[in-house]
C-alpha cells in the first residue's frame, strides 16, 4: 500500500503532498522537513531509495526521483515493489509531461487541483489502480469537462457580486 | 447567472490569485497568509455556493502546502458538498479528504451525501465518493455505506468497479462484518478479464494475505491461475506477493509455484518482476535449492549492474538468502566488499550489513580487521556504522562467535582510538562486562586499559571519556594482572584528568585508590608475610621491596624517575625521591589535594577517603623508610593490617549479578532477617552509614576500621573488628550466591530456565541448588595460563534468556477480520459433507471470532443471512456451537475467551502439522480425504 506521495522542490518547499492515512498537520509538516533533509544530502547518480524507517515507522520504504528542480517522492509498505514505484513515479511525470506539455516545476505550482485529480485517478486509497497515462488523461479532461459545465439541474444563485468586487 | 465558463475562471483565478501572491512575497510570506485566511474566514460564511466553495479550495490549498489549519471549516465543507454542481462537489470532497479524521465531529453527518453520490448516475462523481470514502471512513459510515460498496463491486462501469474494490480494503478494515457482505464478490472479481480490474483485486488480496495469510489459503487456486496466465507485470508482482505469504504455511502449494515462479524468472525482461520473483523464491521458498541457485544467479546479474538501484536491491535480496544460505553471500563476497566503498550511503550499509551476515568465529578477527580499516578511510557516519556494527555483531549472545577474547578486547582498545569514533558508551560497557564475564582475559584487559590510560591526548576527546572511565575502571580492579601498578597509578592521577567529567574522574580517583592499596599491599605485607623482618629491613628501598615481589627490574625504578619527569613539582618538594612508595603517596596528595574542594560530592568523598588513608599509612611508611630496622615492629605491623584489610576489601571480586537472581533463592530455614539485622547493628554500632556506592562500600568502612586501629583500646577493637570482618565474610560466603563469579565452564552449558517460566516456580529449591553448586565450585581457584586455544569461560546470566524469550510472546492478530473471512470462504467453498468432526471444531475456533463480534450487532446478522446462501444447515450448526461456547464464559471474559481460542488454534496448528505428514505418506489415502481441511485439494 502507498502511504504518501511528495513532490517537494529543491529548496524544501512542498509543491505536493498526499497522504493516504490521516496525518495531523505537524506530522506532516516534520515528515517532508525530514524527507527533504536526507534527499537535499545526496549526491547525484546514487540510487533512488532512502531508508525511511527512522522517519515513517516500520515497514516503509521511499523511493525518489529527481527532476530539474523537483522531487518527486513515494513512500510505501512492504506490498508494494520497489522498482515498479520508480516506474509509477515515471507514469506520473509523464501524465504530468502530456498535460502542459514540458511540465516545469510552475506548471505543479499553479495547477494545484488538477495535480490532485492526476493523482486521485493513479491511486486510490492506497492502491495503484491505473497505470495507463492515456487513460489518466481521457478521464482527467472528462472531469475537466465536468468541473467546467453547469449541472443540468443547476441554476446557481446569481450572486456574483461577492467576487467581483474583489 | 454568469456563465459557467466565467465562473470557473474566476474560481481559478482566485486560488492562483493566492498563489501569485504567495509567490511575489519574498520576505512578508506568513502575513500575506493569514491576511488569506482572515478573508478566507470571512468568505466561507458566505450563502453563496461558488464564493464558499472557492475559499474552501484556497484554504485547502493553503492547509495541504503550507500546513495551516482548516478544522473550522469542517461544516462549511459539509454544506458545499451538498451542492449540486460537480466542481463544488469535487472541491468539497478534496478538502473533507485532506481535513477529516475519526475524531471530527461532523463526521457523521456526511454519511448521506456519500449515500446519495455514490448512487449518483455520473460515475466521476461517483468515483469522488469513493475516493473520499478510502479515506475517511471509520466503523459507521463503513458500515453504513458497506451496501452501496457491494453494488459498485459489480458495476459495469470498470472504471466505478476497480475503484470499489480498492475502498473495500478500507471497508474491511474498519468493519469486518462488511466481509460478510462484500467478500464473495470480490473474489468474483478475481476471474475479471479486464487486468485493471484484476490489479485492483489481487493489489487488495496482496494487503488482506499481509495481516492474515492462513484465511485466504482456499484462494489459492485462483491466484495461481493468475500466476500462470497473466502477462501484466503489475498483476504478477502483486499475485507473487500473495504467495510468499501463503507458500510457507502449505508447503504442496510451495512445491506447486516453485516451477512457474522459475519460469517468470527466467524470461521475464521486466526487472521489478525480475527482483519479485527473486525475492519471493529467496524469502518463501528458501528450501528448493534449484530455485535459489537461479535467484541468486539472477541476483548476481543485478550486483555487478551499473544501476545503483538494481545493486541495492540485490544486496537486499542476498541478505534476505543469507539467514538461510550463507554460500550465496560467499560466493558474491568481493562484490559485496567492494561495495562497502560504494558513493551511495545505502549500498555501503546494505553491503555492511552482508559483511556482518558473514561473520563467523572462524574469520571474525580477519574481518574486523578489514573493517576497521574502512573506517578508518570512511566518513563519520558511515566509520560509525561500522564500529556500531562490529561491536553489536561481536557481542551478539554473549560474545559466543569471540574465541580470542584478548584479541577482542585490543579490538575494543583500537576502535575507541579511530578519529570518529563515537561509539564510546557501547565500548564502555562491552570492556566492563567483558572484565567481569571472562576471567582470562583480565590480564589483557588491564593492558588495554593501561595504554588507553596513559595516552594524555586521549582525555581531549569527549567521545572517548566513557572509554576511559570503563579502562579506569579495570585498571583498579584488576590491578593485580597490571605488570606496573606505578606507571598505572600515574595514568589516573594526571593533570589533563580535569578534562574529564566529575562523575568518571571519580571513577579514577576510586581506582586509584585501589592501585595504591594494591602497591602497598604488595610492598609491606605480603613482601613481610614471606620474610617478615626481611621486608622491613628492606623498607628503605621500598622499591625493591615491590620490585622483588613482583618480579620487576630496574623499571619500575625508572618510573619512579619518569615520576620526576612528569611531575617535576612533586618530586622536588618530596624528600626522598628514590623511594616510589613515598613518591606514589606524594604524588597523591599533590594531585588530589585541591579535590578536597571539589564541588562535586562524588568527586570529594572519594578523594577524601583517599587522602585519609594516604595520611593513615604515611607516617608508618616514612617511619619504616627511616629506621632501618626495631621499633617498626609494633606500629608497622598494624599499618600492615590495615593494608591487609584493605586489599581483601578490594580483591573481593565483582560480578555480574542476574536481576532475578533475589526472588530465585527461597529463603532459608532458619534464617531470621531481622536477628541478623540487629547483629548488624551492634556490629557497626558508631560507624556512620557506608556510601551507598559498592566500591565505596569497602573502602570507607573499611577505612573506619581502620582508623581505630591507631587507637589505643586497640585490643578490644581489633577484636570488634575482627567479628565484624568474619560476619561480614559469612555473610558474603552464604550470599555469595547472588554474585555469579566469573567461573567454571559448566555455566556455559547449563543453560538457565527463564526466570519467568511457570514451570520453574514449581521447583525453586532445584534451582536454588543449582545456584549453590555453581559458587561452590567457583570457590575453587581455577589458575590455569591462558593458552588463547580453548574459549575462555564467558559468565552467563539468566536475564539474556528471559529477553529471549518474551520476544517469542505471539503477536495479535486482527482476529475479527481474519474470523469473518475464514467464516465467509469456508461458507463460499463447498464443503464436503464427509468432513471430519476434528476439522469442523478447528474451524469453529475461527468463528466464533467472527462470531463474538456479530453478537454486539444484530444488525449484520439478518444482513448476512441474506447472503448466505446453501449452506445454512451447516451454519446454523456453528452458531449454536458459539453459542454454547457463548454461555459459558460470561459476557465480558473476553480475554479468558481468547485463550481458549489461542489454546485452539496452537492444537489445531499442531494437528495441522501432524497432518501435513501424514499426507506426505500417500499410502494412507483414506485417512488423508478424512482430514482434508483447510485447503481444498485443487493443486494436486
Amino acid at each position: 500500500m502507498i502511504k504518501a506521495v511528495m513532490v517537494i522542490n529543491t529548496q524544501g518547499k512542498p509543491r505536493l503532498a498526499k497522504f493516504f492515512e490521516y496525518l495531523p498537520l505537524e506530522k506532516q509538516q516534520e515528515l517532508i522537513r525530514n524527507v527533504f533533509g536526507v534527499l537535499c544530502s545526496r549526491p547525484e547518480n546514487v540510487s533512488n531509495f532512502v531508508e525511511a524507517e527512522s522517519i515513517f515507522g516500520p515497514d516503509s520504504r521511499l523511493v525518489y526521483k529527481h527532476f530539474a528542480t523537483l522531487y518527486v517522492i513515494f513512500v510505501f509498505d512492504s506490498s508494494e515493489n520497489e522498482l515498479a514505484m520508480l516506474d509509477l513515479i515515471q507514469v506520473l511525470v509523464e501524465t504530468l509531461d502530456r498535460c502542459f506539455k514540458n511540465v516545469c516545476e510552475l506548471d505543479i505550482v499553479f495547477n494545484y487541483s488538477k495535480i490532485h485529480t492526476i493523482l486521485d485517478d493513479i491511486i486510490c486509497g492506497g492502491q495503484v489502480l491505473e497505470t495507463r497515462s492515456t487513460e489518466i488523461m481521457r478521464a482527467v479532461e472528462e472531469i475537466s469537462k465536468l468541473e467546467a459545465a453547469p449541472n443540468a439541474i443547476t441554476l446557481i444563485p446569481k450572486s456574483s457580486s461577492g467576487w467581483l468586487s474583489r | 447567472m454568469s456563465g459557467p465558463s466565467l465562473m470557473d475562471s474566476l474560481f481559478q483565478r482566485s486560488l492562483e490569485d493566492i498563489i501569485k501572491g504567495l509567490r511575489q512575497q519574498l520576505i512578508g510570506e506568513q502575513a500575506f497568509i493569514s491576511k488569506a485566511l482572515e478573508e478566507i474566514r470571512k468568505e466561507i460564511k458566505s450563502t453563496d455556493l461558488s464564493t464558499k466553495s472557492t475559499a474552501l479550495l484556497k484554504l485547502s490549498y493553503l492547509s495541504n502546502l503550507h500546513f495551516h489549519d482548516m478544522s473550522f471549516a469542517a461544516f462549511h465543507a459539509l454544506e458545499v458538498l451538498s451542492s449540486p454542481r460537480f466542481s463544488h462537489k469535487k472541491i468539497a470532497y478534496h478538502a473533507i479528504s485532506l481535513s477529516f479524521h475519526d475524531s471530527t465531529p461532523v463526521l457523521l453527518l456526511i454519511t448521506n451525501h456519500l449515500r446519495k453520490d455514490l448512487n449518483s448516475t455520473n460515475e466521476f462523481e461517483v468515483s469522488l465518493s469513493l475516493q473520499c470514502l478510502s479515506r475517511i471512513a471509520n466503523v459507521d459510515l463503513a458500515r453504513d455505506l458497506t451496501p452501496e460498496v457491494f453494488a459498485l463491486l459489480s458495476s459495469n462501469k470498470l472504471y466505478l468497479r476497480k475503484r470499489a474494490v480498492a475502498v473495500v480494503l478500507r471497508v474491511f478494515e474498519k468493519y469486518p462484518d462488511s466481509v460478510r457482505v462484500c467478500f464473495k464478490r470480490l473474489v468474483e472479481n478475481l476471474e475479471n478479464s479486464d487486468p485493471q480490474i484484476l490489479s485492483a483485486v489481487v493489489g487488495v488480496f496482496s494487503e488482506l494475505a499481509c495481516k492474515d495469510p492462513r484465511s485466504y489459503l482456499p484462494l489459492a487456486p485462483e491466484f495461481y491461475k493468475i500466476l500462470v496466465d497473466s502477462k501484466n507485470n503489475w498483476i504478477s508482482i502483486k499475485v507473487l506477493k500473495i504467495f510468499s505469504k501463503l507458500a510457507p504455511l502449505e508447503p504442496r502449494l510451495a512445491k506447486r509455484v516453485v516451477e512457474p515462479i522459475c519460469d517468470l524468472l527466467r524470461n521475464t525482461a521486466a526487472k521489478s518482476l525480475l527482483f519479485e520473483c527473486i525475492r519471493t523464491v529467496v524469502t518463501s521458498l528458501s528450501e528448493y535449492e534449484s530455485a535459489v541457485r537461479l535467484a541468486v544467479g539472477k541476483v548476481r546479474e543485478f550486483l555487478v549492474d551499473e544501476d545503483p538501484n538494481l545493486k541495492y536491491l540485490g544486496l537486499q535480496a542476498l541478505r534476505i538468502v543469507a539467514e538461510k544460505h550463507l554460500w550465496a553471500v560467499s560466493e558474491n563476497k568481493e562484490v559485496v566488499i567492494k561495495s562497502l566503498s560504494d558513493a551511495d550511503p545505502n549500498i555501503k550499509i546494505e553491503s555492511l550489513r552482508l559483511v556482518m551476515a558473514m561473520v563467523s568465529e572462524h574469520n571474525v578477527s580477519e574481518i574486523s580487521r578489514v573493517l576497521v580499516n574502512y573506517a578508518l578511510k570512511s566518513d563519520p557516519v558511515f566509520c560509525n556504522e561500522i564500529l556500531g556494527s562490529i561491536l553489536s555483531t561481536c557481542s551478539r549472545n554473549l560474545y559466543e562467535i569471540i574465541v580470542d577474547f584478548d584479541w577482542y578486547v585490543s579490538l575494543l582498545g583500537e576502535m575507541s582510538r579511530i578519529p570518529h569514533c563515537q561509539m564510546g558508551e557501547e565500548i564502555e560497557n562491552q570492556l566492563i562486562d567483558i572484565g567481569l564475564r571472562v576471567k582470562d582475559v583480565r590480564p589483557e584487559l588491564v593492558r588495554v586499559a593501561r595504554d588507553l590510560l596513559i595516552d594524555p591526548a586521549l582525555l581531549g576527546n569527549s567521545f572517548l571519556h566513557s572509554v576511559l572511565s570503563a579502562a579506569a575502571w579495570a585498571s583498579g580492579e584488576y590491578v593485580e594482572f597490571s605488570r606496573n601498578p606505578l606507571e598505572l597509578m600515574e595514568a589516573l592521577l594526571q593533570p589533563r584528568t580535569s578534562l574529564l567529567p566529575s562523575s568518571i574522574r571519580a571513577v579514577y580517583i576510586q581506582s586509584a585508590f585501589k592501585v595504591l592499596v594494591f602497591c602497598l599491599h604488595t610492598c609491606f605485607v605480603q613482601g613481610g608475610s614471606i620474610v617478615p623482618s626481611a621486608s622491613l629491613n628492606n623498607l628503605p628501598a621500598g622499591v625493591s621491596a615491590s620490585v622483588s615481589y613482583e618480579s620487576f627490574d630496574e623499571i619500575s625504578v625508572e618510573n619512579g624517575a619518569d615520576v620526576t619527569v612528569v611531575h617535576g613539582q612533586t618530586c622536588a618538594s618530596a624528600p626522598i625521591t628514590k623511594e616510589s612508595i613515598v613518591n606514589l603517596l606524594n604524588l597523591v596528595e599533590l594531585a588530589l589535594g585541591p579535590l578536597l574542594g571539589s564541588h562535586d560530592v562524588e568527586v570529594q568523598e572519594r578523594v577524601r577517603n583517599l587522602l585519609g588513608f594516604v595520611d593513615l599509612t604515611k607516617p608508618e611508611v616514612l617511619n619504616s623508610a627511616v629506621q632501618e630496622k626495631d621499633d617498626s615492629e609494633g606500629k608497622g605491623v598494624e599499618t600492615s593490617k590495615v593494608i591487609k584489610l584493605m586489599h581483601d576489601a578490594f580483591s573481593k571480586e565483582l560480578g555480574p549479578v542476574s536481576l532475578s537472581a533475589q526472588g530465585k533463592v527461597s529463603l532459608p530455614d532458619g534464617l531470621v532477617l531481622k536477628e541478623n539485622l540487629g547483629d548488624l547493628e551492634m556490629v557497626c554500632g558508631d560507624l556512620e552509614p557506608p556510601s551507598s556506592n559498592t566500591f565505596s562500600f569497602g573502602s570507607s568502612y573499611e577505612e573506619k576500621d581502620g582508623l581505630s586501629f591507631s587507637n589505643p583500646q586497640i585490643k578490644e577493637d581489633s577484636e570488634q573488628t575482627n567479628e565484624s570482618t568474619s560476619l561480614l565474610a559469612e555473610h558474603r560466603k552464604r550470599h555469595g550466591l547472588y554474585y555469579l563469579p566469573s567461573g567454571k565452564s559448566e555455566l556455559v552449558s547449563n543453560d538457565y530456565p527463564p526466570a519467568n517460566d511457570p514451570t520453574l516456580q514449581g521447583d525453586i529449591d532445584d534451582n536454588a541448588d543449582n545456584l549453590v553448586k555453581i559458587t561452590a565450585e567457583s570457590l575453587v581457584p581455577k589458575r590455569k595460563p591462558n593458552h588463547g586455544k580453548p574459549r575462555p569461560v564467558v559468565v552467563k546470566l539468566d536475564e539474556v534468556d528471559e529477553k529471549h524469550v518474551a520476544m517469542k510472546k505471539p503477536e495479535s492478530r486482527d482476529d475479527s477480520l481474519s474470523g469473518a473471512v475464514r467464516d465467509v470462504l469456508f461458507g463460499c467453498e463447498d464443503v464436503p459433507p464427509t468432513l471430519s468432526q476434528s476439522n469442523l471444531s478447528n474451524k469453529l475456533s475461527s468463528k466464533r471470532k467472527g462470531k463474538e463480534k456479530q453478537h454486539t450487532d444484530p444488525h449484520v446478522e439478518s444482513k448476512e443471512n441474506v447472503i448466505d446462501d446453501g449452506n445454512s444447515s451447516l451454519r446454523r450448526k456453528d452458531r449454536s456451537h458459539g453459542k454454547e461456547r457463548r454461555h459459558r464464559s460470561p459476557r465480558k471474559k473476553n480475554v479468558e475467551e481468547r485463550k481458549e481460542t489461542n489454546q485452539k488454534e496452537k492444537e489445531k496448528s499442531r494437528r495441522h502439522h501432524a497432518r501435513h505428514k501424514s499426507r506426505q505418506r500417500a499410502e494412507e489415502p483414506l485417512k488423508v480425504s478424512a482430514q482434508t481441511p483447510v485447503i481444498p485439494d485443487f493443486l494436486l
